[in-house]
């Protein structure tokens, strides 16, 4: 019987190990990537370091590299993705929660989803030949004479109208991210407490009043969360980018110029480049998209987490 | 809600009093809008699966799927590319998911709230939506820098270190839906851990584990950033995985961005069908996911 009972500890230590190794797997990838890419960067950030980032220009044949014309790009190209994306993603939430009748809830949910599963490839080959010059020749021109003659601001909405650049690049993106802001939206909506909807209903207020004044501000975190989580996904998006985006390194307002992103300037010239400080300059992009993703995909975590911590308290 | 409450006296609640009236109002725009962006999604959602029906079924056919990837200029199909795909992707799956549950058992089992457990949480919800090229950069780094050519399995690496995370979260939120007592009475019967977690709480949630590897599955067959730096692509049958692997992402990329017509028309059929792929196995995941739930 002691025997027996003490096989059964030995097994379960082993099981328990065992399990352990493949649980540490996860973490070891995280660290070998962040250690393969400093290894990969360490050419361009011994010879250029901080620098590299304030650098505007790339040129592979004098062997010269800065980074900041693409994470410009990045960030211009994730921003507007974020300014079309969240307002959009509120009020399919507020749809989804509020308005919907149940028994369309879930196929338009599960709509709202496919969004999300449809490979980025896809979006790419979408804008490059559907979106792009159908914007062309419609919405740009118009943009660019009535938006694009305001001043100070109209300078934003110049540029070449042949339908691809920055902003087309941002539009794209802003389709992408919606269904994942909007589900973490909805998905946080729904736990508001029913009393507290109810009590606001019952002192007479509208359904807006009701979601502004009651549903926001008891799922802010939440919320925020979402929006970093899809923030995340577009810096790091690649496909859909390098169709539409241009592919030119190029600091510029204006909106309708081509540009690049980190991930297209990766997709682009990876595999064409023979040089080691070429190669050093693109695994450096690489690490800076990386940790910059991370940064954000850690504080939507943590933004998210408070908010199930909090309902952990309250059940 | 709208309306008017009686009261002694003149009542503010009247629908003239225009602080009444703007809040009416304001709430039925915003509701409009709000009807309004919801249909903002779905006409994307139709107009991309309108785009990709009306202009990949001219290239659907027998050939698709019997001819080889065409040069430029002729007419071909994409039976290396499709069976390049379901190589990588397949291999990539047989790692990733013994790999995924184990690390979920271990999440939702054996380590529960331990340290290990905690960040190991975190790091997977962070590599859940890391960005995918990067991934290719690392494998790029690890396997091809080293072998000093492009190869299948490197591809397949690629996409396992992706599916992954997905396997683990959906195991571990599966695992942590068996109530307590089923494990109690398990081990009340003088079972060992491992017994009870493989042949009781695993088992009663199956169905779940599957879904989560169906998702991971939709998840990598369309990705193709990862791709480019790893297997990168071939114009020919091969079915060697340590070789460059032609595979329907980077055909799909490479014939897009192509001038000629022929390659692009086969750039649609390949996207109608990756996208076909994906959509049916993300809807049969959901429909086990709803049953399963129940």
């Amino acid at each position: 019987m002691h025997k027996k009972i003490n096989n059964f500890a030995l097994q379960d230590k082993i099981f328990g190990y065992s399990t352990q190794f493949f649980a540490l797997l996860v973490l070891v990838t995280l660290v070998g990537i962040i250690v393969s890419l400093l290894m990969g960067s360490w050419l361009t950030l011994s010879q250029t370091g901080p620098k590299f980032f304030v650098l505007d220009v790339w040129d592979p044949v004098r062997n010269l590299y800065g980074g900041m014309a693409p994470l410009w790009g990045t960030i211009i190209t994730a921003t507007i993705a974020l300014v079309i994306g969240v307002p959009v993603s509120f009020g399919i939430a507020i749809f989804l929660t509020e308005m919907c009748p149940p028994e369309l809830k879930r196929p338009l949910g599960t709509a709202v989803e496919l969004l999300a599963a449809i490979p980025s490839i896809i979006y790419g080959m979408w804008g490059l030949f559907i979106f792009a010059p159908l914007f062309a020749e419609t919405l740009q021109p118009l943009m660019i004479n009535t938006l694009g003659k305001i001043a100070v601001i109209g300078v934003v909405f110049q540029g070449t109208p042949n339908g691809f650049g920055v902003f087309t690049a941002g539009v794209i993106l802003s389709v992408m991210v919606i269904p994942f802001i909007a589900s973490v939206m909805r998905d946080v909506f729904d736990t508001t407490p029913p009393i507290l909807k109810e009590s606001a209903y019952g002192l007479g207020a509208t359904t807006w009043e009701v979601v502004w004044n009651v549903v926001l501000p008891y799922t802010k975190a939440g919320v925020i969360g979402g929006i970093m989580l899809g923030l995340g996904r577009a810096l790091g998006e690649t496909m859909a980018v390098t169709f539409v985006i241009g592919n030119a390194y190029n600091i510029s307002p204006k909106l309708f110029d081509p540009g690049n992103s980190i991930a297209s300037s990766l997709a682009n010239e990876f595999n064409e480049a023979s040089d080691p400080a070429h190669l050093s300059a693109l695994i450096t992009l690489g690490l800076t998209l990386f940790v910059l993703s991370f940064c954000v995909l850690a504080a939507s975590r943590w933004m998210l987490s408070t908010l199930t911590k909090r309902e952990g308290k309250r059940t | 809600m709208n309306a008017v409450i009686p009261g002694p006296g003149k009542s503010l609640a009247t629908p003239d009093n225009p602080i009444y009236k703007r809040r009416v109002w304001v709430n039925r725009f915003n509701m409009l809008m709000s009807v309004g962006t919801m249909a903002f999604g779905m006409v994307f959602l139709l107009w991309i699966l309108f785009t990709l029906f009306s202009k990949g079924l001219t290239a659907f056919g027998p050939a698709l799927f019997t001819q080889m990837t065409p040069p430029p200029g002729s007419d071909g199909g994409l039976a290396n590319a499709i069976f390049g795909s379901l190589m990588i992707v397949g291999s990539a799956i047989f790692i990733a998911t013994p790999i995924g549950i184990l690390a979920g058992i271990y999440l939702a089992e054996v380590g529960r709230d331990n340290w290990i457990a905690k960040i190991t949480r975190f790091i997977n919800d962070i590599l859940l939506s890391a960005p995918s090229i990067v991934i290719g950069l690392f494998v790029y780094t690890l396997i091809v820098a080293n072998v000093k050519h492009y190869s299948g399995w490197a591809g397949a690496v690629a996409l396992a270190i992706i599916a992954v995370p997905v396997v683990v979260r959906t195991t571990e939120t599966m695992l942590l839906l068996v109530p307590n007592s089923m494990r109690e009475a398990a081990v009340a019967l003088g079972a060992p851990q491992w017994r009870v977690v493989l042949m009781v709480t695993l088992k009663s949630v199956q169905g779940g584990v599957v879904t989560g590897v169906l998702l991971a599955l939709a998840r990598i067959s369309g990705e193709t950033a990862p791709l480019l730096f790893t297997s990168l692509n071939n114009q020919f049958w091969s079915s060697d995985m340590n070789a460059p692997m032609a595979n329907l992402p980077m055909v799909i990329f490479q014939f897009a961005m192509s001038p000629y017509e022929e390659w692009q028309r086969l750039a649609w059929a390949g996207a109608l069908l990756i996208t076909l792929t994906v959509l049916v196995l993300n809807i049969i995941a959901r429909t086990l996911f709803r049953q399963k739930s129940q």
